[in-house]
C-alpha cells in the first residue's frame, strides 16, 4: 500500500480525508449559506438560531429583477470580460512570443517593468483616468471598461504566456524555420498547439479577474455600463431586512462565473504556475 | 530572421503599457502641485508642496500606511501557511478529492463586492450572523466584528478569497515533487517533519515567491472589501492607502490632495516592488 501512495503525503489516509473534507466544507460554507439564504423569506433569513430547513421561495429572484435590470448588468459583465480577455491575448501573445523566442539581455528587465506597472495602485491612476474618460465622453460606457480591464490584466497575461512559451524547446522552432515556416504558421502550427494549455489558462484567469473587477467598475460606471459587481454594490446602502434579496442578487451575480470556474478549474490550474514548476 | 521583428511583436504591449503608466502618472504629478477642487471651478493656481504637506500631516496618513502593510502581510502569511497545509492535504488521492477541489477553489471566483456583503451581513452581523451563533453556542458574547475588529474582518474576507489561489499554486507545484527522492528519504527513516522541512518546503520556494508577488500586486489595492463594509472606520481603523486617497478624491473632491496621496501610494508600491523584484526576480527565469 505505502509504495503506491504519492510520497509527499505526511499523514494516513483517514486523517487526510477527514481534514480535507472539513477544510473544504468550512471554506465553502459562506457560499453555501448564501445559496440557502437566497431561497428564504426575509424573516427566515434573519432567524435566530439560523434555519437550515425551510420551504424555498423564488420570490427574491423575481424581486431582484423587478428592482434592477439584472440582464443588462449581466450582459455588460459578459461583454467587458470576454472582449477585454480576447483583446489582451491579442496584445500579450506576440509580446510573450518575442520575449520567449528572441531573448535578449533586457528581456527580464522588460518583464519586470511590465509587472511593476501592475503594482502601481489603481487609485493612483483613478483621477487622471476619470478625467480622461470624462473628456472623451467615455464615462459609464463599455469601451472605457474594456480598455481599462485589458490594460490592467496585460502584465499578468504577458507573464503567464511568457512562462508557458518558454517551456517549448527552441529546437522545434528552429526546425520549423528551416522548413521555411512563416511567423504566422510557426505560431499557428507549432507554438499554439504546444502551449494551448497556457493560453487557455491565461484566458480563463483574466476572464475571472475582469468579471470580478470592482474598483474601476464602481468608479467609472453607473446605470448604463455597470457590471454585476456594481449592481451588487447598490445593495450595500439600504439597511434593514434585505438579506434574502441581497443573497439572491449575489447568487445571480456570481453563479455564472463560479459554475464556469468549476468546469474549467482543471484547465485553469494547469497554467497557473507562472514558471514556478520546473 | 529580421532584427526588427522581435521589437515589432513587443511594441503593442510595451507601448500601451507605457501610455497606461506615463499618462496618468504625468497628470497626477501635475495635479499634485496645483490647487484643484472639483467643487471650485476656475483656475488651478500653483500650490507648491501644500498638497503633500496636507496629506502627510493628515492624522489618517500613517495609520493608513500601517494598515496597508498589516493587511498585505497578514493575508500573505495566512494564505501561504494555510495554502501549503491544504495543498499537502489534497495532494494525494482520497475519497471525493474532485469535489473537495471544486469546493476549495470556489471563493476565488467570488467578486469582492459579494464577498464583502456576504461576510459583513450573513457571517459577521453581531445578532443574526452565523459567527454570532457560533459564539453563543460556545457560551461567549458575540463579537461586533465591524466595530471591534474592523481590520481583522477585512483581513479575513480577503484571506478567504485568496487562500484558494495560493493553495492551487502549491498543489500544482507539489505534483512535480520528486517522488523517488521522497520515498528514498522515507526508507532511510526520515519522519514526516524531516521530509517536510528538508524536501517539501525547499521545493515550494519558487511557488511561494510567485504567490507572494501576485498577492502583493492585488492586495496593495484592496478597495471594495473596505468601501462596502467599514468605509475605512471606525475612525481610521480599517483605512488603507487606497481607501484614504479614494476618500480625498471622490468624497472630498480635492484632486490636488488626492493626487499627492496617489504619488505616495506609487512610491510605496515601488519600494515594495523593488524589494520584491530583488528577491523574486531571479526566481522567475
Amino acid at each position: 500500500m505505502s509504495t503506491s501512495q504519492p510520497p509527499s503525503q505526511l499523514l494516513p489516509l483517514a486523517a487526510r480525508t477527514a481534514g480535507a473534507w472539513a477544510a473544504a466544507l468550512l471554506l465553502f460554507f459562506p457560499l453555501g449559506w448564501l445559496c440557502l439564504t437566497a431561497f428564504k423569506t426575509e424573516l427566515q433569513a434573519i432567524a435566530v438560531p439560523p434555519l437550515f430547513v425551510f420551504e424555498p421561495t423564488l420570490e427574491n429572484f423575481a424581486e431582484v429583477q423587478r428592482r434592477s435590470d439584472y440582464l443588462l448588468f449581466a450582459r455588460n459583465s459578459l461583454i467587458t470580460s470576454v472582449v477585454s480577455t480576447l483583446l489582451g491575448l491579442l496584445i500579450a501573445a506576440p509580446a510573450a512570443y518575442s520575449m520567449a523566442f528572441f531573448r535578449t539581455k533586457r528581456t527580464r528587465d522588460i518583464l519586470m517593468w511590465m509587472l511593476s506597472t501592475k503594482m502601481m495602485p489603481a487609485v493612483g491612476a483613478l483621477l487622471p483616468i476619470y478625467v480622461l474618460a470624462q473628456t472623451a465622453s467615455l464615462l459609464d460606457t463599455l469601451p472605457a471598461l474594456i480598455i481599462v480591464f485589458t490594460l490592467s490584466n496585460l502584465p499578468i497575461m504577458v507573464w503567464m504566456l511568457y512562462t508557458s512559451f518558454k517551456d517549448i524547446p527552441p529546437e522545434i522552432l528552429e526546425a520549423a524555420r528551416m522548413d521555411g515556416a512563416t511567423l504566422w504558421s510557426e505560431f499557428r502550427h507549432v507554438v499554439m498547439p504546444l502551449s494551448i494549455g497556457g493560453l487557455a489558462s491565461c484566458g480563463l484567469l483574466c476572464l475571472v479577474l475582469a468579471w470580478n473587477e470592482a474598483f474601476w467598475a464602481l468608479n467609472l460606471t453607473s446605470a448604463k455600463a455597470g457590471t454585476l459587481a456594481t449592481l451588487i454594490a447598490s445593495y450595500s446602502s439600504p439597511e434593514g431586512l434585505f438579506w434574502a434579496k441581497l443573497s439572491a442578487a449575489s447568487l445571480m451575480a456570481i453563479a455564472p462565473i463560479v459554475v464556469f470556474g468549476w468546469f474549467s478549474q482543471k484547465q485553469l490550474v494547469q497554467g497557473l504556475t507562472f514558471g514556478a514548476v520546473k | 530572421m529580421n532584427r526588427l521583428l522581435p521589437r515589432a511583436l513587443m511594441a503593442p504591449a510595451v507601448l500601451t503599457l507605457f501610455l497606461w503608466m506615463i499618462v496618468p502618472l504625468a497628470m497626477t504629478l501635475y495635479f499634485s502641485f496645483v490647487n484643484y477642487n472639483l467643487m471650485q471651478p476656475g483656475e488651478h493656481p500653483f500650490a507648491g508642496i501644500d498638497n503633500f504637506h496636507y496629506f502627510v500631516t493628515d492624522p489618517d496618513f500613517w495609520p493608513s500606511v500601517g494598515n496597508t502593510l498589516l493587511l498585505i502581510g497578514s493575508v500573505i502569511a495566512a494564505t501561504v501557511v494555510l495554502g501549503i497545509g491544504l495543498a499537502l492535504l489534497i495532494d494525494a488521492p482520497f475519497p471525493g478529492r474532485g469535489i473537495v477541489r471544486v469546493l476549495l477553489i470556489s471563493p476565488f471566483f467570488v467578486m469582492p463586492t459579494v464577498n464583502a456583503l456576504l461576510w459583513k451581513h450573513m457571517m459577521m452581523n453581531p445578532i443574526y450572523g452565523i459567527l454570532a451563533d457560533v459564539w453563543r453556542f460556545f457560551g461567549a458574547e458575540p463579537v461586533d466584528w465591524m466595530t471591534d475588529w474592523p481590520l481583522l474582518s477585512v483581513i479575513i474576507m480577503v484571506a478567504w478569497q485568496w487562500l484558494p489561489f495560493a493553495c492551487l499554486i502549491f498543489m500544482t507545484s507539489l505534483q512535480s515533487l520528486d517522488r523517488e527522492q521522497m520515498e528514498a528519504a522515507r526508507m532511510d527513516g526520515a519522519g514526516p517533519f524531516q521530509r517536510f522541512f528538508y524536501l517539501v518546503l525547499p521545493h515550494l520556494a519558487r511557488p511561494m515567491a510567485v504567490v507572494i508577488m501576485i498577492e502583493m500586486i492585488f492586495l496593495l489595492s484592496v478597495f471594495a472589501e473596505i468601501a462596502i463594509t467599514t468605509a475605512g472606520g471606525p475612525g481610521n481603523a480599517s483605512t488603507n492607502l487606497t481607501y484614504l486617497i479614494y476618500k480625498q478624491s471622490l468624497m472630498n473632491f480635492d484632486v490636488g490632495i488626492a493626487s499627492a496621496g496617489a504619488l505616495f501610494a506609487v512610491i510605496l508600491a515601488n519600494v515594495v516592488a523593488a524589494f520584491l523584484i530583488r528577491i523574486i526576480g531571479k526566481n522567475l527565469d
